[in-house]
């Protein structure tokens, strides 16, 4: 338990030191979405319609900027190699480092989607509900791309890879998580989905970390 | 105090279809300092990475205390150190810190343990800097300091000489020793620079 504690501050206090990491891909979330009502039109009615599917799609391709660099610097000055031969379990330490990934990059993001929202006409009445379907469905995003990030590893500019990789992985959490968005924008209950995407959740936290200490495990080789 | 040993038997492993290690076959006791030399690209770094368990041979078998380490990999994990040429150092923390993380992984440790390693590496002066600022030698100088605080018997290194001027490689030389003669294990690949007593020396050259 000390282990996990101390690769979660220490990803955190970096993450202090160098910003640009959680920043940028936050920055490129915001972007996107505000590009929407500039390229399609200003009318709140049409943007609500397209708000969701907007919302999270630009939430994914922002998760996937911030995947890319969830193992890379750790890998390439040693610390994975280290992580694996420190004689605690690779898997529970590469849980913490997705934990931290995930507070790092998906809580901002679903923390600042609503002011995203608002620029597509989303009501203010549905800002708890986009911040709670996007806060869970980034946590999904980020357990099932770990297993994508350290799958990558081996590769040079394995970006594009990643993405190729992740995307269809992660389909069923974009079609129930923009259910979940859509009905709480017309303010219906969005229980259904949301439990939908918490067993996702539930199933990539058991799951995705020991692939991710596999896949780790061949790139060290 | 450590009364296991080391050995591998008939190690072979290939990269591609370079064959890299060719029947490897050593053994290391307690007391001892095991220096690996070989032409460059004899495979001195893969041997080590797959003694230390990070490199899968495709025959050959790697025991220690005469159990195979892969019956039980993160209890060997716990007796060993593999310091390879980088140190695993991240840039924006300072040494201490890295320390702090790096070797709080394996055993909790103390503020005092942590000043009394770097003041023995002379690390003391740049401890609190980041270790972007540091020169590759102080970095190996931190990295030492680890290799101290991590209390384990046995100590694989990757030319641990590298980047350290006469006094540094006179310290590894002074750590290496005085590990072996608390009866540890230190298998080192090492060129040059590495004084040991004869007595507890032994060399073993990897054919290219």
């Amino acid at each position: 338990m000390n282990a996990l504690r101390l690769v979660l501050m220490r990803d955190l206090m970096l993450a202090v030191r160098r910003p640009e990491h959680c920043v940028h891909p936050l920055a490129f979330f915001l972007l996107v979405t505000t590009l929407f009502p500039l390229a399609i039109s200003p009318q709140l009615s049409q943007l609500r319609l397209i708000a969701p599917g907007v919302l999270w799609v630009a939430a994914l391709l922002s998760a996937l900027l911030a995947l890319e660099f969830l193992f890379r610097d750790d890998a390439a000055d040693g610390t994975l190699e280290q992580y694996a031969l420190s004689g605690q379990s690779l898997t529970w330490l590469l849980l913490a480092k997705t934990a931290a990934h995930w507070l790092l990059t998906g809580l901002p993001l679903a923390l600042v989607a609503p002011l995203a929202g608002a620029a597509l006409g989303v009501p203010v009445s549905a800002f708890p509900g986009i911040t709670a379907t996007l806060g869970l469905g980034s946590l999904a995003l980020s357990l099932i791309g770990s297993i994508g990030a350290a799958l990558t590893l081996g590769v040079r500019r394995g970006g594009v890879l990643l993405s190729i990789l992740v995307l269809p992985l992660v389909v069923p959490v974009l079609i129930f998580g923009s259910q979940a968005t859509t009905l709480a924008i017309r303010g219906e209950a969005v229980a259904a989905p949301m439990e939908l995407l918490g067993a996702i959740v539930v199933l990539a936290v058991t799951l995705a970390p020991l692939a991710a200490a596999a896949a780790v495990r061949i790139s060290l080789e | 105090m450590s009364r296991y040993n080391l050995r591998a038997e008939n190690l072979h492993l290939w990269r591609g279809d370079r064959h890299v290690l060719k029947g490897v076959s050593l053994s290391a006791n307690p007391g001892e300092v095991l220096q690996l030399t070989g032409v460059n690209g004899a495979g001195k770094t893969t041997l080590l990475r797959a003694l230390c368990g990070l490199a899968h041979p495709e025959q050959g078998r790697v025991l220690w205390a005469g159990r195979d380490v892969r019956a039980d990999l993160a209890g060997f994990h716990a007796v060993t150190i593999y310091l390879g040429h980088e140190a695993p150092l991240k840039p924006d923390l300072t040494a201490r810190e890295n320390l702090r993380f790096w070797i709080g992984l394996r055993r909790p440790l103390t503020a005092t343990e942590l000043d009394s390693a770097l003041a023995e590496t002379t690390a003391t002066t740049f401890a609190d800097r980041p270790v972007r600022t540091l020169s590759a030698g102080q970095k190996r100088r931190v990295a030492l300091a680890g290799l101290l605080l991590c209390r384990a018997p046995l100590w694989l290194l990757d030319e641990p000489t590298t980047n350290l001027d006469t006094a540094g490689q006179a310290l590894v030389s002074r750590l290496v020793s005085a590990h072996a003669a608390a009866g540890n294990l230190v298998i080192a690949a090492v060129h040059q620079g590495l004084q040991v007593e004869a007595h507890r020396l032994n060399r073993f050259e990897l054919a290219a």
